[in-house]
C-alpha cells in the first residue's frame, strides 16, 4: 500500500516537473546570509542541472531568525530553513510539527554545515583599545548589539560574553551575570536584527564596538574599507552553530523533498564548503578549513552545550520573559 | 436639536440600507479583526495574561507610548493650528507648495521617516552635531520618540482645522472688533470657539495615530528596555518569542485604553460643540 502510494507520489512529482518547468525551492534564512546563499544557489542550480537536466529556481528570504521561523510557522512555504540557531528550528518541530523532533541528527555535525563565532568590529585605529571582552565593560565604551530577544546573532553575542566571564571566573555564575549586566549598561541602542545593528554602527557612526557575526564583520570590512573599521578577534568566544533543515511537510507537499535534501547536502560538499569559507563562514571540512586558515584567526571556542546545556535551557533561563536578560533592565526584581 | 435621532433620520430616504451597510462595513473592517485579537488573547490562562500586561517593562512602555503620544498630540495641535492659520489667512508665494508639503507625512513610508530623523539627530547628524554638545540628545531618547510622533501627527491637525477656519465667517471677527474687542479677545472668544472642536478632532487623530505608530519610532528610539521601548515594539518582540497570547493581551490593553480615550474625546467634543451652539444663540 505504502509502496504504491510512494510510486504514485513519485510519478505525480515527475509529471509535475514536466508540467511546471523548473523546480522551485524556497530557502528561509536569517539576516546575514544573503550573499552566501545567492552564491550557493547559483552553484547548486548549475550542478543539479548538469546531473539531472532539470532547472532549479531557489528563492531566498531573509530577516531576523526568530521572525523568519515565525513566518514559516504561520505558513510561509519554506522547503528548507537555514536559521541562526537550533532553537528556532526546534520551534518549527515542536509547535508546527513541520519536521520531526530529531531533525538535528539527520545531517552531519548537528546539521550545521558551517560555523561562525562572535567577534568585534571597531573603528579604524581602534581608538578605545578594545582587545578582549573585558574592554567592553569599561566606562565610556559604547557597545552596539541587537536585542537578544528578537535577534539570533545577539543571543550568540550575549552567551559569548556570559561564557567568557564564566570561564574567566572559574564558573562563578554571579560574576558572569554582573559582567553581562555591565556590558549591556554600555549599549545605547538595541536594534531588532543583526543587519540593523551593523547599519547603526557603520552608517550612522554610533558606538565604539559592534558585536557581530564573524562573517558579517568581514562583510562590513569589505564594504566599508579597511580605512574605516577593523575586526578584532577576542581571545575566546562562542562556537555559533547555525543549523539547516528540510521542512518535511512543506517539501512533501511541493514534491521537493529530494532536491531540498540534495541542496542541503551540497552545503557539505567541497564546493559548498568553499563558498562558505569565501563568505567567512568557518567550514566543517578540515581540508577546506586548512586551505582558508589565514581567513580565520585562532581563538578558544566554547559551545553552548558545554556551558549552557543547549538552546532550550539557555533560552528559558536567559531570554524568555522574566529571564536574566529582562532582569538586567529591571533591577530590584 | 431636541428632535429624536430617528425622527430626524427619517427625513432623508434610504436610512435603512445606509445604516445596514454602515454596520456591515464596520463589522467586516473593524470589529471582526479586532474580535479575533480578543479571542486569540484568551487562549492563555488569566494569570499568565495578567502577569504579561503588568510586567515592569510593559508598564514602562505604556507610560512612554501614552505620554509621548499625548505630548506629540499637543505639539501637533499647536503647530498644526498655526500652520492652518497661515495657509488660510495669508497669501504668499509658494503657498500651494507649503500646502502640499503638509500631506507628506501621510504618504511617506514611516520607516523612511524614522531613518531620516535618526540620521538627522544622531551625534554626527546634521542637527545632532549641534544639539548633542548642548546636552540635548534626541536620537535614542524618549524625546526622539516625541519628535517622530510629532512628525507623523502634524497633517491630521492641519487638515481638520483648515476647512473649518476657511469657512469661518470673518464678519463675526469684524463685528467683534468694531464692538471694542481687543485682538486677544477676538481670538479667544470668537475664533478659538469656532475651530475648537476641529482642533480637538485633529488632536485626537494625531494622538491615536501616534499610539499605533511603529515604523518611524523603532529607528529613533533605541529600543532600550524600561527606557525607550514603545508598546507596539513589545508586541512585535512577544510575537518573535512565539508568545501569541502575550502579544495579543498587550494589544487588547492598548485597544481598550485607546477606545476609552477616543470615546472620552468624542464626548468632550460633542459637549463643547453643543455648549458653543447654545452660546451663539
Amino acid at each position: 500500500m505504502q509502496i504504491r502510494n510512494l510510486t504514485i507520489a513519485a510519478l505525480a512529482s515527475v509529471l509535475a516537473l514536466i508540467a511546471a518547468g523548473p523546480v522551485k525551492l524556497l530557502n528561509v534564512s536569517y539576516d546575514p546570509t544573503r550573499e552566501l546563499y545567492s552564491q550557493v544557489n547559483a552553484a547548486f542550480a548549475k550542478q543539479w542541472k548538469a546531473k539531472n537536466g532539470v532547472d532549479v529556481q531557489i528563492s531566498q528570504s531573509h530577516g531576523g531568525s526568530g521572525k523568519q521561523a515565525r513566518s514559516v510557522l504561520d505558513g510561509l512555504p519554506a522547503d528548507v530553513v537555514t536559521l541562526a540557531l537550533a532553537y528556532d528550528i526546534d520551534v518549527l518541530a515542536e509547535k508546527g510539527h513541520l519536521l520531526p523532533a530529531n531533525w538535528q541528527t539527520r545531517l552531519p555535525n548537528n546539521s550545521t554545515p558551517y560555523t561562525s563565532t562572535i567577534v568585534f568590529l571597531v573603528r579604524k585605529g581602534n581608538p578605545k583599545h578594545i582587545k578582549d571582552w573585558d574592554d567592553l565593560v569599561k566606562p565610556g565604551v559604547a557597545v552596539i548589539t541587537p536585542n537578544p530577544k528578537s535577534s539570533g546573532g545577539a543571543r550568540w553575542s550575549y552567551l559569548a560574553a556570559w561564557g567568557y566571564a564564566l570561564k574567566k571566573n572559574n564558573g562563578d555564575d554571579g560574576k558572569a551575570k554582573d559582567f553581562v549586566t555591565k556590558l549591556y549598561k554600555n549599549v545605547p541602542v538595541l536594534d531588532s536584527g543583526a543587519r540593523g545593528s551593523t547599519t547603526t554602527f557603520a552608517q550612522r557612526g554610533i558606538g565604539d564596538v559592534l558585536l557581530s557575526w564573524e562573517n558579517e564583520a568581514y562583510l562590513a570590512l569589505n564594504e566599508l574599507g579597511t580605512n574605516k573599521v577593523e575586526v578584532v578577534t577576542p581571545t575566546m568566544s562562542i562556537l555559533a552553530e547555525p543549523p539547516v533543515a528540510v521542512v518535511d511537510k512543506v517539501a512533501a507537499k511541493h514534491g521537493t523533498a529530494a532536491v531540498a535534501k540534495a541542496y542541503l547536502e551540497f552545503l557539505y560538499s567541497d564546493e559548498g564548503q568553499e563558498i562558505a569559507a569565501k563568505n567567512y563562514y568557518r567550514p566543517q571540512s578540515p581540508q577546506i578549513a586548512a586551505k582558508y586558515a589565514d581567513r580565520f584567526p585562532k581563538l578558544t571556542l566554547f559551545t553552548i552545550a558545554e556551558l549552557f546545556g543547549g538552546w532550550q535551557k539557555a533560552q528559558k533561563r536567559h531570554f524568555d520573559d522574566g529571564g536574566v536578560f529582562d532582569k538586567i533592565y529591571t533591577p530590584g526584581t | 436639536m431636541s428632535n429624536s435621532f430617528l425622527k430626524r433620520a427619517s427625513i432623508l430616504p434610504g436610512f435603512g440600507p445606509a445604516l445596514g451597510y454602515t454596520v456591515l462595513y464596520l463589522c467586516l473592517i473593524v470589529l471582526i479583526p479586532l474580535s479575533a485579537v480578543f479571542l486569540k488573547s484568551v487562549s492563555s490562562s488569566w494569570e499568565h495574561l495578567w502577569r504579561t500586561v503588568t510586567a515592569p517593562n510593559v508598564m514602562a512602555a505604556y507610560r512612554l507610548s501614552f505620554g509621548a503620544s499625548f505630548i506629540a498630540g499637543i505639539v501637533s495641535a499647536a503647530a498644526g493650528f498655526l500652520i492652518a492659520w497661515v495657509l488660510v489667512r495669508y497669501d504668499f508665494p509658494g503657498k500651494a507648495f507649503c500646502d502640499a508639503l503638509v500631506d507628506l507625512p501621510f504618504a511617506l513610508p514611516t520607516a523612511v521617516a524614522g531613518i531620516a530623523l535618526t540620521s538627522l539627530y544622531t551625534e554626527n547628524g546634521w542637527l545632532g552635531r549641534y544639539l548633542v554638545p548642548l546636552g540635548i540628545k534626541v536620537a535614542f531618547t524618549p524625546l526622539g520618540v516625541v519628535v517622530a510622533l510629532t512628525f507623523i501627527g502634524l497633517p491630521f491637525v492641519v487638515r481638520s482645522v483648515q476647512p473649518v477656519l476657511a469657512d469661518a465667517d470673518r464678519e463675526l471677527e469684524e463685528a467683534a472688533s468694531s464692538l471694542g474687542a481687543s485682538r486677544l479677545q477676538v481670538f479667544t472668544r470668537v475664533i478659538f470657539p469656532m475651530v475648537g472642536p476641529a482642533l480637538l478632532t485633529g488632536f485626537a487623530m494625531a494622538f491615536a495615530r501616534a499610539l499605533g505608530e511603529y515604523g518611524s519610532v523603532i529607528f529613533i528610539s533605541g529600543n532600550l528596555p524600561m527606557k525607550t521601548e514603545i508598546v507596539p515594539l513589545l508586541i512585535v518582540t512577544k510575537l518573535e518569542q512565539y508568545d501569541y497570547a502575550g502579544a495579543t493581551a498587550i494589544a487588547v490593553v492598548m485597544l481598550l485604553s485607546s477606545f476609552l480615550l477616543l470615546l472620552g474625546i468624542n464626548i468632550l467634543q460633542r459637549r463643547t460643540r453643543r455648549f458653543m451652539e447654545a452660546d451663539q444663540l
